[in-house]
């Protein structure tokens, strides 16, 4: 996610795939790098939904189908 | 003495002449000015409209089938705290209103921000859905660490509470109408704790 823009690929590919891999764990460090945090939307056993909030590559769930990057909270209007 | 009235003219001309060029050329190039075309910037109307339709189906792919549906029928979205007894009610660029189900108490105003850090200063906002989203996967991934960060508030700050008091309400009514009209399809009646049974 990206102020004013709103949602935007900014890579895909297969971890399964060394190369795909290895491109994927860059971007994934040059989001984080830039201050976004990254979350992974998933269905809990009881039929809801929520996020895992993921601080490495490793973290991500090998079954998931994205990762969303959006920028950190921080205290609104004061 | 004709010969004096006319080098006296042609004086009194001269000094007009210092005195009245430049005005008229200020004058003339403030016109030229007002005239010239403004410098056209590269905006685009329908950017922000995209943005936020993509932002609602990024949304719709993330919650449940129950809570988009409260997004699009209400404007906001309740997310369940991780302890029992309370509940978050979660509005498009407005604080997260923390609130008591059963007794439908105000108890907090979260307010919180997702700025964009490389542009620190009247950077544009997130689409409010994408606003919304970023609030429920902090909320539902890191609800201390975003509680954490916000700025805690009164209830009526920045959200009037008649107006909250008015959508836990609403959202209620809505609740009523979808158990009656799916009876028994992806809920059943809320537990004790005004909770929906998953």
């Amino acid at each position: 996610m990206k102020p004013g823009h709103g949602e935007m690929l900014v890579a895909e590919g297969d971890p399964e795939v060394p190369e795909d891999e290895r491109k994927l764990i860059e971007e994934f460090r040059r989001q984080l790098d830039e201050g976004l945090w990254a979350a992974v939307p998933k269905a809990t056993r009881n039929g809801r939904r929520e996020a895992s909030m993921v601080k490495t590559f490793d973290e991500i769930p090998r079954d998931a189908d994205r990762v969303i990057f959006f920028p950190r909270a921080a205290g609104g209007a004061a | 003495m004709l010969l004096a009235l006319c080098a006296t003219g042609i004086v009194v001309g001269a000094l007009l002449a210092e005195v009245l060029i430049p005005r008229v050329d200020e004058a003339l190039s403030r016109r030229k000015a007002r005239r010239a075309k403004a410098p056209t910037i590269g905006y685009d109307p329908g950017r922000e409209r995209r943005a936020e339709q993509r932002a609602r189906q990024l949304l719709r792919s993330c919650v449940n089938e129950e809570e988009w549906a409260m997004y699009r029928d209400l404007g906001f979205v309740r997310v369940w705290g991780r302890g029992d007894g309370y509940a978050y009610l979660i509005y498009p660029h407005k604080p997260i209103v923390a609130f008591v189900p059963q007794t439908r108490e105000l108890l907090n105003e979260y307010c919180v921000e997702f700025p964009d850090m490389s542009r620190p200063y009247g950077s544009a906002r997130l689409p409010d859905s994408d606003d919304v989203l970023a609030k429920w996967m902090a909320l539902t991934g890191d609800e201390h660490g975003l509680i954490r960060r916000a700025n805690l508030h009164q209830p009526g700050r920045q959200v009037d509470p008649k107006v909250a008091r008015r959508d836990l309400w609403r959202l209620s009514e809505w609740e009523r109408r979808s158990w009656t009209t799916r009876a028994g399809d992806f809920r059943s009646e809320p537990d004790a704790r005004g909770r929906p049974s998953p």
